[in-house]
């Protein structure tokens, strides 16, 4: 592995009683697309909120280009470049499409003005669509619009990693792909890392380089992409693809191997 | 019909007053969703600062005036800071008391402030007793508003431009906005959230005083000018509330009846006239006349 610019020790996170991920630790190296899978509740949105630090952990250490970042405030974190698209896109409804593309530059100087103008033009290239849309309140997007819009937002925070919650949440199998596709690009061209949770194991492991995967918390599994899409667990619980045996027992018994 | 049109420019200008103060519960409204019962002595505080600017220190009118609205700015946002953050996370129901809690103590700490008191004040302006006459030739014929008035709708019409600039043309204004649509999308962005949330509560401080500073040379400054508050409510509902522009033009609708119903009905229509228009609303339209119709993220 190359640089690692995030990565994550142990880390423990709760929602009062409730602990949501129990000792997770990942890397993340510089230039790279990383995924994280998981069912529902595994525990991948809570992953990325600790990193952004909406939410603190209990336990363990964020470190970020070899600093822990752990427990700072979520506005001083987006501006060392951490930038997060969040699960259910959260764009600004009845602000227009631009005004939600200029909230995703808040964190900027002021003075970057010229600069942000023209990385709206460079997003616009991404998202043709955007363009057209500009001066409509982002509320009347359609859902892949929104991911569109969310994707862009974050871009203009001029982020070094992003942070991508289930980009594929409610699109079609063809939007899902040209979504990822545009992640792909904005990691070869603008040298951004990328850190994608997903339900959908077959889009992530497609596009991603390394995967871990999440069950109830812990990392049970982690390898190269191309290792993992040949897994057999991974192959049956996350690609659907089964063999021999009674899926629901088989099922059952392998998750309790891996917790 | 002069009459009528004499009566409507009144009422106009009464409207303002409304506005302005319903426009103060829906800035905080839209940001914290809290209603914020003290709005009517934020008001109250304005105008006895006007007061003590005028008289007690000496300053020129219009100076006194920007210095009121500076001084509740900078109120608005440490009543955010030290009284209502600390409450973040607990119910909606227990904000909504203290800030009841903060309008009496408001009420009650003024009378003790020797010069202020429970007497009733006179706030001396430079444009006392003049008039202004639209239309007619000369003084005759046509349509003669106070010079108070006119004031009242000149200034109004100018925070509401400035508001304008400030909301849409502005890089804190639409993080404002932001912030109020989807506060957790702001945190995502990195919006110093709690510090805008603060500064909105000092806008909607200095509105509010605006609209004490106007009214008092129409009324009296006194500690309990604030109760008009109770109208401008009915005035944030009319409008929608939540709805900027809503708050306005619900404070004119209101101004407006309530100055009609003073005159061409039985005594005691007038101090009914906004709850009627707003039982009137809430049939017809239930969310009010700016109710906004795409669904708000908490
Ligand atoms: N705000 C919250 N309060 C209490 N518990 C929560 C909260 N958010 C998440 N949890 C719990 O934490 C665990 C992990 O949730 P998380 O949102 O991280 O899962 P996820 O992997 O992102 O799931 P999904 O695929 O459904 O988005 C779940 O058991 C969930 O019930
Ligand atoms: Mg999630």
């Amino acid at each position: 592995m190359s640089d690692v610019i995030l990565q994550l020790n142990n880390v423990e996170s709760s929602y009062g009683p409730v602990k949501a991920i129990r000792g997770v630790s990942l890397k993340v190296s510089q230039g790279s697309v990383v995924t994280v899978l998981g069912a529902n509740g595994a525990g991948k949105s809570t992953i990325l909120k600790t990193i952004s630090g909406i939410i603190d952990p209990q336990k363990g250490s964020v470190v970020y280009r070899g600093e822990p970042i752990q427990k700072k405030d979520p506005a001083w974190i987006v501006r060392q470049g951490i930038a997060h698209v969040p699960e259910g896109r959260e764009i600004f409804p009845l602000l227009t499409v631009r005004e939600n593309l200029l909230m995703g530059a808040y964190t900027r100087a002021l003075g970057e003005r010229a600069a942000v103008e023209q990385e709206i033009g460079q997003v616009y290239g991404y998202f043709p669509i955007l363009k057209e849309r500009a001066n409509q309140p982002a509320g009347q997007l359609s859902g892949g619009q929104q991911q569109m819009l969310a994707i862009s937002r974050a871009l203009l925070a001029k982020p070094t990693i992003m942070l991508l919650d289930e980009p594929s949440l409610g699109l079609s199998p063809k939007l899902t792909h040209e979504i990822f596709e545009i992640i792909r690009r904005i990691n070869a061209e603008r040298g951004v890392t990328i850190l994608v949770v997903e339900q959908n194991a077959r889009v992530a492991l497609k596009y991603a380089d390394y995967g871990y995967v999440l069950e109830v918390g812990r990392i049970v599994m982690e390898d190269p992409c191309s290792v993992l899409r040949e897994k057999e667990d991974v192959k049956e619980f996350y690609l659907g693809i089964k063999d021999a045996g009674v899926r629901g027992t088989r099922r059952w018994k392998k998750k309790k191997t891996w917790r | 019909m002069l009459q009528f049109l004499q009566l409507v420019a009144s009422g106009i200008a009464q409207g303002c007053i409304y506005g302005l103060i319903a426009l103060g519960f829906v800035l905080i409204y839209k940001a914290t969703e809290t209603i914020n019962f003290a709005q009517g002595d934020l008001m109250m505080l304005g105008g006895f600062l006007g007061l003590t600017g005028t008289l007690a220190l000496g300053l020129p009118f219009w100076a006194a005036f920007a210095a009121a609205l500076l001084v509740m700015l900078f109120f608005g946002m440490a009543l955010e800071r030290v009284v209502l953050r600390p409450l973040l996370g607990q119910p909606a129901f227990t904000v909504v008391m203290v800030t009841i809690g903060v309008g009496y103590l408001a009420r009650g700490l003024v009378t003790m402030i020797p010069e202020w008191g429970t007497d009733t004040h006179v706030l001396p302006v430079p444009y006392k007793d003049q008039i202004v006459s639209l239309g007619g030739n000369g003084t005759e014929g046509g349509l003669i508003m106070s010079m108070e008035h006119v004031v009242v709708i000149a200034v109004t019409a100018l925070l509401i431009v400035a508001l304008y600039l400030l909301f849409k043309h502005t890089r804190i204004g639409i993080a404002m906005q932001a912030t109020s649509q989807n506060q957790l999308a702001a945190f995502y962005m990195g919006i110093p959230v709690r510090r805008i949330n603060m500064l909105v509560w000092g806008i909607s401080a200095a509105v509010s005083a605006c609209a004490g500073l106007l009214l008092a040379p129409i009324t009296f400054v006194h500690a309990n000018m604030g109760f008009i508050g109770l109208k401008a409510f009915p005035a944030a509902v009319v409008g929608g509330f939540g709805s900027i522009p809503g708050a306005l033009v619900g404070g004119l609708i209101i101004g407006v009846v309530e100055t009609l119903a003073g005159f061409y009905l039985p005594e005691g229509f007038k101090d009914i006239a906004a709850y009627i228009v707003v039982l009137v609303m809430l049939a017809v339209k239930p969310n009010g006349l700016f109710g906004e119709n795409l669904r708000k993220k908490v």
